[in-house]
């Protein structure tokens, strides 16, 4: 009879235990937006050259690409896995379409190429994880050194630097007369295109879904390993995006292209408030954390902070995000035990 | 809980205003004050803190200008595109530059250029167009000269000398070596002559095979010469493990660090390569010149440099501090710390 209490009571306990989970990560994009205007107040504060408009846009260059991975990295995490070959895809792209530039390719057909060898290595990271069925994190870490190896193979100490006039617009070039860079732009539609597939779409509910439990989504029909393959392709598609915008943007292509770019899409992801273990996290989280972290970063440079206190604190902050809402989640279930006992030492006091 | 997540946040943006006051301090300071900063390939490399050392000996020097130290992270052109965009907004005097790609900062320095923003590059140059001085340590004609002029004095303008270089397609070596064989003619080197260059393909094995090699070959051999680190740490144990310390000579293009021990034993007492302080100290003179307007970057300006003399700006804006810097018992203790 007790025992029965109990079970109710842990349901009814674990419903709300959702609810509040659940509210707390919808609040979590709040904080970051806060978090976000406390940043503009306080370098417009203290840096005279923060809050100026052509500033502000011409920044986002510094960002733009990176965000633009953590946007299709969100799916790949989402659903439980993880790719960490994403800057060596993009150090592949940009030598793929070097290596077409050298040998006269235009612009169109450049901007093909970086997209194609993209989406081939996002292919072969999909086919190794769900045919070959190795654990996402092995394999790539095998293509991280594999993709960005063969263009240190072929190119060494060399770089492509010869691109068409016209392949700089993607990456220096601005909307019209504006002072507003193309990159920003191209970066918020896409967030738009991807948070539309995420949180409008079937295929974004499946994600979640899997996230949450991969054999309770298989038995309720869901083709989990179609849905994580498309994943991988699609992240490597995008990292043959930030490659065409990175490659026109600096007009040069050397192996060591994006090093560690990989850790910092995915720090926003998880800044996002996108759980690294899947099934939960949003859009919204992503674009505003990608937001704080570039602006952030760009504000400590005006102050003229050095390299490595950004670095710290990018990491403080991220340590925040993964590790409060762990801890909130412990002090909570002690709570909840502790009721529970108190709850049975009364009804045995009862009996 | 959000309480505990706000409170979190705001310690931590609590942290940056606190580490930013440092920084607004400085620019508190600038008052009339020329504000350059020197961007390196990344921190936390010994040769270019020596650089800082000699920027802001220059600074002293100069009272009107203040110099920053910057770098990405990692050695990348975008850490450095990143930085510079934000000098951009700051709108400093001038920018130094030891560039990680001489193509991919030419976009983001013409920006700053158009900006009124002086840029040189230094140690690791930027192409044409992306800066309006760029600064040499050496060049070949300098390096070639001094290689010989340093063996001379050690062998007493007399005696053989054997070159042990890196490839033989090496452009950098065979264009010093050219040089030497030109000093070479000049009268006070009669008594010397170079019986021979070996190529030791900047391998450490094959380097000290061919030092060997030499000395068989030239049992009267007064002096070996090798204008490559791998050759002339190669030569110097060959001379070491032969027992030639103190007939056969070594002089080289060298590491501090690694030549430290050979230095001091006297297998090799003098050797050369570029002083990372005089570098600095000459892109912060540099810097001045081109702010203040006492110079323009066109060819055939002179560029007063404190205790580096006046430097000439060559064709395209190049500039070349001068011979290398000899390092000998009396200072490698120093620099082997460095690099």
């Amino acid at each position: 009879m007790s025992d029965n209490l109990v079970r109710q009571d842990r349901l009814i306990d674990e419903f709300s235990f959702k609810k509040r989970i659940s509210r707390l990560f919808s609040s979590w994009e709040f904080i970051l937006f806060l978090t976000l205007v406390g940043i503009f107040i306080l370098f417009s504060f203290i840096s005279p050259y923060f809050m100026d408009y052509f500033n502000l846009m011409n920044a986002s260059l510094s960002f733009a690409e990176k965000s633009i991975l953590a946007l299709s990295m969100i799916f790949v995490i989402l659903s439980g896995d993880i790719d960490i070959s994403v800057a060596s895809i993009l150090a592949l792209s940009s030598f793929a379409m070097g290596n077409a530039s050298v040998k006269g390719a235009g612009s169109g057909t450049l901007v093909i190429i970086g997209l194609a060898t993209g989406l081939a290595a996002g292919i072969v990271n999909g086919f190794l994880v769900t045919k070959i069925k190795i654990p996402s994190i092995a394999v790539t870490l095998a293509t991280l050194s594999i993709f960005r190896g063969i263009s240190q193979a072929i190119l060494r100490d060399n770089a492509y630097t010869h691109y068409p006039l016209k392949f700089a617009y993607f990456g220096q070039g601005y909307i019209g007369n504006s002072v507003i860079p193309f990159e920003f732009v191209f970066f918020l539609v896409l967030a738009v295109l991807m948070g539309f597939i995420l949180h409008k779409t079937t295929y974004g509910r499946k994600l979640y879904a899997i996230g949450n439990s991969a054999s309770a989504s298989r038995f309720s029909g869901i083709n989990v390993d179609r849905i994580r393959f498309i994943n991988f392709a699609v992240n490597g598609l995008f990292a043959g995006i930030a490659a065409v915008l990175l490659t026109s943007r600096i007009g040069s292509t050397r192996p060591n292209i994006a090093t560690g770019w990989e850790l910092e899409a995915i720090t926003l992801v998880v800044l996002g408030g996108v759980a690294i273990t899947g099934g939960k996290g949003n859009i919204f989280g992503v674009v505003i954390a990608s937001l704080l972290v570039g602006y952030l970063k760009f504000g400590m440079a005006l102050v003229n902070l050095s390299a490595k206190v950004m670095v710290i604190t990018t990491g403080a902050l991220l340590i925040t995000a993964v590790l409060v809402p762990m801890l909130l989640e412990i002090a909570k279930a002690k709570q909840k035990l502790r009721s529970q006992r108190s709850e049975l030492k009364l009804e045995r006091k009862a009996s | 809980m959000k309480k505990i997540l706000s409170i979190l946040l705001v310690l931590s943006l609590i942290t940056v205003a606190v580490f930013a006051n440092g920084g607004s301090d400085k620019a508190a300071a600038d008052d009339g004050q020329y504000k350059m900063v020197l961007l390196v390939k990344s921190l936390g490399n010994g040769f270019f803190e020596a650089c800082d050392d000699g920027a802001q000996q220059a600074v002293a020097e100069l009272g009107n200008m203040e110099v920053v130290y910057m770098g990405p992270s990692q050695s990348t052109a975008e850490g450095q595109i990143e930085i510079i965009e934000t000098l951009i907004a700051q709108k400093v005097d001038a920018i130094a530059i030891s560039a990680n790609d001489r193509d991919a900062l030419i976009p983001v320095t013409k920006k700053a250029m158009a900006a009124g923003i002086k840029v040189i590059s230094w140690d690791s140059g930027i192409n044409i167009g992306g800066r309006i001085i760029d600064l040499a340590p050496s060049n070949a004609e300098f390096i070639g000269r001094q290689q010989y002029q340093l063996i001379a004095e050690l062998t007493g303008n007399k005696g053989q000398i054997g070159i042990l270089s890196a490839t033989s397609q090496a452009t950098n070596q065979n264009e010093w070596i050219k040089w030497m064989y030109e000093e070479a003619k000049k009268p006070e080197y009669a008594d010397m002559e170079i019986v021979e260059v070996v190529y030791g393909d900047d391998a450490s094995d094959k380097s000290y095979r061919e030092a060997v090699g030499l000395f068989s070959k030239y049992p009267d051999l007064a002096g070996i010469i090798s204008p490559t680190t791998i050759g002339v740490l190669a030569g110097a144990k060959a001379i070491e493990d032969e027992g030639l310390q103190g007939k056969v000579q070594l002089t080289g293009l060298g590491l501090p660090s690694e030549m430290q021990h050979y230095i001091e034993d006297g297998t090799c007492v003098q050797m050369a390569l570029w002083n990372p302080v005089d570098l600095g100290y000459t892109a912060t003179y540099i810097c001045e010149a081109l702010i203040t307007g006492k110079i323009t970057g066109a060819e055939g300006e002179m560029i007063p440099a404190g205790r580096m003399g006046e430097i000439p700006v060559g064709a395209d804006g190049s500039a070349v501090m001068g011979a290398p810097f000899v390092f000998n018992k009396s200072n490698v203790a120093k620099f082997a710390a460095i690099f």
